[in-house]
């Protein structure tokens, strides 16, 4: 079952940025392409935790800012010869507010 | 030993002695007359050389340790004027030579319409590397270029030119250009072509007269029309240059004639190249001379070797113009077209049917199988069975998938890949299974893409196919997987095409990806910016987090800040404030840097407005220890102080600092005055290092003390300290103009040379002066300090967009 909150409104990051979301177990990075999609990731990269909401975002995709490890904004995939996978949560754009699922958010250092 | 006279040291006689040195080294000893002052070189890569994107010595095919090393006298600037035949001597301008064989390979002669004001200055011809250079020397910017004659050397000098930033105009007397290799569907997708760089074209256009009085100054049309011109290119065809065989009596018809064996009347005089004719016909491209080279050193050799001529094909080497030809396609009876039109991707394609043969193919927009259907054409192999698939190419028949290797992969092993060096698939691959792994060693071996180097992306595939995973795809002459395009490309598109927005840029430069990567946004957000600083906007989303935000980023997430110390001056109030600073926001690390300031580690991403706010409430802006722009200038105390000092050191670092500071720049600058040859400030290793003499400055640039370590090279002395300001500033905004982004100033000047620094910087006072005012005005922008413009405007980003700590421990 999904519960949605309204975070902020999706101007409040910039085409191709991210800002974060701080919660109980750490921050999720809250991503905005330049389509306008939105993207829900743990903000700490696979390879040594990097931030990834400083990252640079292209495409569907985010290059930590540390080691330019590239992940995909849709899957939480590493991309390329790298390996491994960034959690990703629920998250989408209503009437321009950005909204993520509560739910997942809570259980997300549970899971 | 024999004795082999050569006349003429261009793309013929060159291949003609590395065959002749290759199979037997002690047949000849060779003297090598030039009329041109230099050996050989690649002509066919003077157009590169024109526009830019490689320099002269890049293109030079046998430098002077090889003629050394096969013992070849080398008579460089030196006409050959007579032969005497029966006495079996040449005669050179400065004396004579014996010889036991002569090979006569003059090229051609271009060909200059001898209309009224064809020899004023500012006219030339596109054939040597000094017309080359004539034409870079007329370059600037808005200066008028008139090209006449659209063909292929024509369009190749416009297209340079254009680049150099030249306002061109091209006339050609035909209908449409390349009319010899074109149809007018081709011809007219290259002039939309040209015209959207830039370029004017004007067909059916006559040249009437030339204008000047000392110089050229413009160019009259039959019609009437006056353009304008500072220089006017004539490429308008080429005569074989036979005028010594003539005085020698040798038998030529529009060339010299040759026999099979490439033997003129004389047996003992051979011909090779442009200047020959062979069975009626006439010879402008290398494919078919280097053939005739290994006819000639076979016949030196006394072996048997018949020339046979091949078809031919063209194709126009401007970056981003995708054309080929080959092949008959003139109407005829019996003959029937296939034509394929994509206009929205301005694509073309026409191929000529005789019977179930294919005779001719334009291809315009899309080339990649331009191989295969030139294979087709050569063998005359019947395709009957593939007809109504045929235009679509290889990978379309037989059902085979579309993977872009597939092409590669169907053609035959007698398939040719390089048109120049006439290099089959299968002599590639078999240099592959003998050990060549790479584009280079293929090269050395086969000399496939070795001439105009067209072909180099596909001897990369067969690389590719052959080895599979074990070849790597060179990605580096690439700014990254987004473009096919070199940073050099693109700069030079910017500037040529004035595109002042990334977007203009992923659209004009054919950006495979929607909008870029990590990559090539911080290199085109740069370009951008220091080429246009009025019109274009930082994009911040396209900088890494250091320059985003302004501040360093650490291992662990958190942030330094480093307040900027003018050439190391300080004093209590400041260091106050740094010290009340790392108090209030608990920084645990507090460190003098190597450039003479105080770096405050461990800063929370949170916390960094508000900690530079506080610094610049004591006056202290951003010290950019995070940017790829002006870092630090490092001083020692100079005369203020020590019993050595020269000059006042401080001061001078002091006001190059004031003057550089929030500059963008391809890389970081590091900067240092030293007061006396003590050079306390350590300013032998920084891009520009000052050190005070008694005389004055000495200026040296390029040095670097990272991951390379390297001493500065002297660039000028300057008598006064505004002087040093001025070549500082001016050398500053060169780099910025011309360097590959993430080139530190040390590998910009390796690329272009520090003469050619020198040039612009200290001989040209015009030019430096235009320098320091473009620096200028782009400083109207960028002096700023970013952290009070963060700290009034976007200190809210900073922040989490939202907290739910509470929420979730409810
Ligand atoms: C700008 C440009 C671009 C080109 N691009 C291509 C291309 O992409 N593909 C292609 O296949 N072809 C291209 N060509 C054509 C190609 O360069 C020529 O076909 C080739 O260079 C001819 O070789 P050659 O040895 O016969 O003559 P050249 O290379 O012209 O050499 C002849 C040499 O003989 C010297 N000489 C002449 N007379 C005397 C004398 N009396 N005594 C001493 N020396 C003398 C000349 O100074 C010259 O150096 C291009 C040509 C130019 C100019
Ligand atoms: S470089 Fe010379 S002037 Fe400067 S501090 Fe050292 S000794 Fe003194
Ligand atoms: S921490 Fe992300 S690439 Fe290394």
């Amino acid at each position: 079952m999904s519960n949605w909150i309204d975070i902020a409104a999706l101007t409040a990051i910039p085409q191709r940025g991210a800002r974060v979301v701080k919660t109980a177990h750490g921050c999720v990075a809250v991503f905005r392409t330049a389509e306008d999609q939105v993207f829900a990731l743990n903000n700490a990269c696979p390879h040594k935790a990097g931030p990834l909401a400083e990252g640079i975002v292209h495409g569907k995709a985010v290059t930590c800012p540390l080691h330019n490890w590239v992940i995909s904004l849709e899957t939480g995939m590493v991309q390329g010869a790298d390996q491994g996978q960034v959690t990703t949560y629920p998250a989408r754009v209503e009437d321009g507010r950005i909204l993520l699922d509560a739910t997942f958010l809570r259980t997300r250092a549970v899971a | 030993m024999k004795h082999l006279v050569v006349i003429g040291a261009g793309m013929a006689s060159g291949r003609v002695l590395e065959h002749l040195f290759e199979t037997e080294p002690g047949a000849y000893r060779v003297t090598l007359f030039n009329a041109e002052p230099r050996g050989n070189y690649n002509r066919i890569m003077l157009s590169p050389v024109l526009s830019g994107e490689k320099s002269y010595a890049e293109i030079v095919t046998h430098d002077d340790d090889w003629y050394a090393q096969h013992n070849v006298t080398c008579r460089f600037g030196e006409r050959v004027v007579h032969i005497d035949r029966a006495a079996k001597v040449v005669r050179g301008e400065n004396g004579d030579v014996a010889y036991d064989k002569l090979l006569i390979a003059t090229g051609s002669a271009p060909f200059i319409i001898p209309v009224e004001g064809h020899k004023l200055p500012g006219v030339c011809a596109y054939r040597d590397l000094d017309d080359t250079e004539t034409m870079i020397e007329a370059c600037a910017q808005n200066a008028k270029a008139v090209v006449i004659g659209g063909g292929l050397l024509g369009l190749e000098a416009a297209a340079g030119l254009r680049l150099r930033g030249m306002d061109v105009t091209v006339l050609h007397l035909m209908g449409h250009l390349m009319e010899r290799q074109l149809d007018p569907a081709a011809g007219y997708l290259l002039r939309k072509d040209l015209e959207r760089r830039g370029i004017t074209v004007l067909t059916e256009a006559s040249t009437k007269s030339i204008h000047g009085t000392d110089h050229v100054e413009a160019v009259e049309l039959a019609d009437g029309t006056v353009l304008p011109a500072d220089l006017v290119v004539m490429a308008v065809g080429i005569r074989p240059e036979v005028t010594v065989a003539k005085m020698a009596e040798i038998d030529t018809g529009r060339g010299i004639l040759v026999n099979a064996q490439m033997q003129t009347s004389d047996p003992d005089i051979l011909a090779v190249g442009e200047c020959v004719e062979f069975d009626g016909q006439l010879f402008g491209l290398v494919a078919p001379l280097y053939d005739q080279a290994k006819i000639v050193a076979a016949s030196l050799l006394g072996e048997d070797a018949a020339f046979v001529p091949k078809e031919l094909s063209t194709k126009l080497k401007v970056t981003g113009c995708d054309l080929f030809s080959a092949g008959d396609f003139a109407d005829g009876e019996g003959r029937d077209d296939i034509v394929f039109r994509d206009p929205a991707r301005g694509v073309y394609k026409r191929l000529v049917l005789e019977g179930n043969r294919l005779k001719g193919a334009v291809f315009y927009g899309d080339t990649a199988d331009s191989n295969w259907f030139f294979g087709l054409i050569k063998d005359g192999t019947d395709i009957a069975d593939m007809r109504e698939t045929l235009i679509f190419g290889p990978a379309f028949q037989g059902g085979a998938p579309e993977d872009p290797l597939s092409a590669v992969a169907a053609l035959p092993r007698d398939a040719e890949i390089c048109g120049c060096n006439g290099v089959c698939k299968g002599q590639i691959e078999d240099a592959i299974a003998a050990g060549a792994t790479d584009l280079g060693a293929v090269r050395a071996v086969t000399k496939a893409s070795g001439s105009c180097g067209t072909c180099t992306g596909l001897v990369e595939q067969v690389l590719s196919v052959t080895l599979g995973d074990a070849f790597q795809m060179p990605a580096a002459q690439s700014i990254c997987a987004c473009t096919d395009l070199t940073h050099e490309d693109v700069r030079r598109m910017i500037k040529g095409q004035e595109l002042k927005s990334m977007e203009a840029v992923w659209q004009e430069c054919g950006w495979k990806t929607s909008c870029g990567c990590h990559i090539c946004r911080p290199a085109l957000n740069f370009y951008l910016l220091a080429d246009w600083p009025l019109d274009y906007r930082d994009d911040p989303q396209s900088r890494f987090i250091n320059e985003r935000k302004h501040a360093n980023i650490q291992k662990d997430g958190t942030f330094s800040v480093v307040p900027r110390m003018w050439g190391g001056i300080t004093n209590a109030a400041e260091l106050r404030a740094i010290a009340d600073a790392a108090d209030k926001y608990n920084v645990p690390t507090v460190k003098v840097t190597g450039g003479q300031r105080i770096d405050l580690l461990g800063v929370r991403g949170e916390d960094l407005p508000a900690i530079w706010a506080d610094l610049n409430r004591a006056g202290m802006v951003s010290g950019h220890a995070y940017s790829k722009g002006l870092r630090t200038v490092k001083t020692c105390v100079g005369t203020d102080h020590c019993r050595f000092g020269t000059q006042d050191s401080t001061g001078l670092g002091i006001k190059l600092e004031k003057a550089l500071w929030g500059s963008w720049t391809p890389h970081k600058v590091k900067l240092a005055v030293s007061g006396c040859p003590r050079n306390c400030a350590e300013a032998t290793c920084k891009d520009v290092g000052v050190v005070c003499v008694d005389s004055g400055y000495e200026i040296g640039v390029g040095g670097a003390a990272g991951m390379d370590l390297k001493e500065i090279e002297p660039l000028a002395k300057a008598t006064t300290e505004q002087e040093a300001i001025d070549i500082t500033i001016a050398f500053v905004q060169l780099y910025r103009e011309h360097a590959r982004y993430l080139d530190r100033s040390y590998k910009f000047i390796a690329k272009v040379g520090i003469d050619w620094v020198r040039e612009r910087v200290i001989d040209d006072l015009d030019e430096r002066a235009a320098l320091i005012a473009r620096f200028e005005l782009s400083q109207t922008i960028y002096r700023t300090d970013p952290w009070a413009a963060h700290v009034d405007e976007q200190a809210e980003t900073y922040h989490p967009l939202a907290n739910l700590t509470l929420e979730a421990a409810e």
